[in-house]
C-alpha cells in the first residue's frame, strides 16, 4: 500500500489528520480511514503541516468538528473541503 | 507475542523493582544541600532534591508524606538514607519507608549542622550501597510488574500511534495479571463520558466521575483567571496540530486501549489495594508531577507517549518514550525509546506496535538504560494542593 498524506480515524470524522511533512497545497491526498482501512482521494487546498487537521467537507460557523467519531469543538469560521482546521477556526466548548 | 524473560531484585515485602537504587532523600527544601552532599560523597548513591516540605498542613501535607514514602517505598530503590531538618517529620518518613522492611535510617541537621549531618549520613549511605550491590537479579514474573502510563507534549500522531501502542500493550498484559495506571484529570475533559464507561463497575464509575467533577469545581472553576484554553492543549500541543481539550482528551484515552477496564480511583501517590488491575489515579496533567506521583504509588516502569517531544525522566522508574511522529523521532532520535512512526505510513500495525513495547518494556526490566536515564533526566516534583502555612 502506497504511504498515505492523510489519516481519519472513523467513517464518520469530518476531519483528518496530514501524516507527511510538507504538504503542499493541491496535493491529491491518498485518505485511509483507521477504523475500517477503507480509503478516498482529497485534494489539500492549502500548504498543511504535519500533524494538523483538514477538513473533510465544507465546514460552517456552528458545526460540531468530529474526529474519533466524536465532538472536538465548535466550527467557529467557514472552512472549505481541502482546508486547514486550527484555532483560527475551530474552538473547544469547554473553556 | 513471545513470553517475556524478566529479571528483577525481589524487595523484603515480595514487590519486585527493575532497578536498584541507594537513594538519600530530602524530608524539606532545606536538607538538599546535605543529600547532595551525602550523593556526592558516596558515588552510586542518588539525591532526590525537591522544593517543598515546610509549613504544609492537612491534605497537603498528607500527599507530602505520601509521596515521600511512596517514593522510598518503592521497589526499584534497595535502600533510603532520610535527612531532614529536625527529627520528627524525618522519622516519620523512615518509620513509613521501613513498614517495607527494607533499610531506611534518618538523620536531622538541627544541633548538629550540615557537616556532621553529612558525615553520618555518608557513612550510612555507604554501608547501604555496598550492601545493595551484593543483592542479585532473580527471575520473576510478568505478574511482578507494575506499570504505569502517562503522554506528555501531545500531538495529533499521539492519538493515532503513540497513545494506542499503549493501549496495546495493556490489551495484552493486564490479562497476564499486571498492574496499570493512567490518570491526567484535566486532561480528560471533553472524553469523561468514555472514560466513565470504562469502570469495572457503575460504582467505580460513579467514584471516577465524583473525582473529575470535583476537581472542575474545586480547581479549575475555583483559580481559573479567563480559561484553560492558554494551558490546556498546551502550546505544544497546539504547534503539534491538536486545537482543543476535546481532542487532546480523545488521543489520551487511546492510552488505556479497548479491552481493559479501571478497577478503582486512586488518590495521588496512594499505593492500589484492590489487587492486579488498571488503576486510575488523580493527578496533574504535567508530566514530572503525574510521573512523581505513580512512582511513589509503586509503579516501577513508565511508558510515555510523546508527539512533538516531551523530554521527561524521574529518578527511580526507567520512563521509555515512545513516539509516532516522524519529524520528532529524527530531531529528538536521543529521547525516543520506540519509533513507532511506521503506523502513520501503514507500514506498522498497532498490535505490533504493542509488540514492539512489550519487548522494549522487556529490555528495560532486564537492565537497558532508558533515553532518559541515559540523560540523565531525573525530574522529581511534589504536587502541591494549596500553599502552605
Amino acid at each position: 500500500m502506497t504511504i498515505p498524506q492523510l489519516l481519519v480515524h472513523d467513517p464518520e470524522d469530518n476531519v483528518g489528520v496530514v501524516v507527511i511533512e510538507g504538504l503542499r497545497a493541491g496535493t491529491d491526498m491518498l485518505c485511509v480511514v483507521t477504523r475500517d482501512d477503507s480509503s478516498f482521494r482529497l485534494a489539500a487546498i492549502e500548504d498543511v503541516p504535519i500533524g494538523h487537521k483538514i477538513a473533510l467537507r465544507d465546514l460552517k460557523p456552528g458545526d460540531t468538528a468530529i474526529k474519533y467519531g466524536e465532538d472536538i469543538g465548535r466550527i467557529v469560521a467557514a472552512v472549505a473541503k481541502g482546508g486547514h482546521v486550527h484555532t483560527h477556526n475551530l474552538k473547544t466548548k469547554r473553556w | 507475542m513471545k513470553a517475556m524473560k524478566l529479571t528483577g531484585w525481589r524487595r523484603e515485602n515480595g514487590r519486585v523493582g527493575v532497578r536498584n537504587h541507594v537513594v538519600i532523600l530530602p524530608l524539606d527544601d532545606l536538607s538538599n544541600a546535605a543529600c547532595e552532599a551525602v550523593a556526592n560523597n558516596v558515588k552510586g548513591t542518588l539525591a532526590i532534591p525537591h522544593a517543598y516540605g515546610r509549613l504544609q498542613f492537612g491534605e497537603d501535607l498528607e500527599l507530602h508524606f505520601r509521596t515521600l514514602i511512596g517514593t522510598g517505598a518503592n521497589p526499584n530503590v534497595a535502600a533510603v538514607v532520610v535527612i531532614g531538618i529536625e527529627p520528627s517529620w524525618t522519622g516519620r518518613v523512615v518509620d513509613g519507608i521501613r513498614e517495607t522492611g527494607k533499610p531506611a535510617e534518618g538523620f536531622w541537621i538541627e544541633q548538629n549542622g550540615d557537616f556532621n549531618t553529612i558525615a553520618n549520613a555518608s557513612r550510612k549511605a555507604k554501608e547501604f550501597l555496598q550492601w545493595a550491590s551484593e543483592l542479585k537479579r532473580e527471575e520473576i514474573a510478568v505478574s511482578d510488574l507494575w506499570i504505569s502510563t502517562k503522554c506528555g507534549e501531545s500531538d495529533t500522531t499521539t492519538g493515532l500511534a503513540s497513545c494506542p501502542t499503549v493501549g496495546n500493550m495493556y490489551d495484552k498484559l493486564i490479562p497476564q495479571g499486571i498492574y496499570g495506571v493512567f490518570g491526567e484529570t484535566s486532561e480528560i475533559t471533553g472524553g469523561e463520558h468514555l472514560a466513565r464507561k470504562r469502570a469495572i463497575s457503575p460504582e467505580i464509575g460513579e467514584k471516577w466521575y465524583a473525582m473529575w467533577k470535583a476537581y472542575q469545581e474545586e480547581v479549575i472553576e475555583a483559580h481559573k483567571t479567563d480559561d484553560l484554553s492558554d494551558s490546556q492543549p498546551t502550546k505544544g500541543n497546539i504547534l503539534g496540530g491538536l486545537t482543543t481539550i476535546e481532542e487532546k482528551a480523545l488521543g489520551n484515552l487511546e492510552k488505556i486501549g479497548h479491552e481493559c477496564r479501571f478497577i478503582d480511583v486512586l488518590q495521588p501517590a496512594e499505593t492500589p489495594s484492590q489487587g492486579p488491575g488498571l488503576y486510575y489515579m488523580d493527578t496533574s496533567s504535567a508530566a514530572a508531577e503525574c510521573v512523581t506521583l505513580m512512582a511513589a504509588g509503586g509503579y516501577v516502569v513508565h511508558t510515555f507517549p510523546t508527539g512533538q517531544g516531551n523530554v521527561i525522566g524521574n529518578p527511580i522508574v526507567p520512563v521509555i518514550k515512545i513516539s509516532g511522529n516522524p519529524r520528532t523521532v529524527r530531531t529528538m532520535s536521543e529521547h525516543i525509546d520506540l519509533d513507532v512512526s511506521g503506523i502513520l505510513r501503514r507500514e506498522m500495525t498497532i498490535g505490533e506496535a504493542g509488540d514492539g513495547l512489550i519487548a522494549m518494556i522487556e529490555r528495560t526490566v532486564n537492565g537497558r538504560l532508558t533515553a532518559a536515564e541515559a540523560l540523565g533526566h531525573r525530574e522529581f516534583v511534589m504536587t502541591k494542593l494549596y500553599r502552605s502555612a
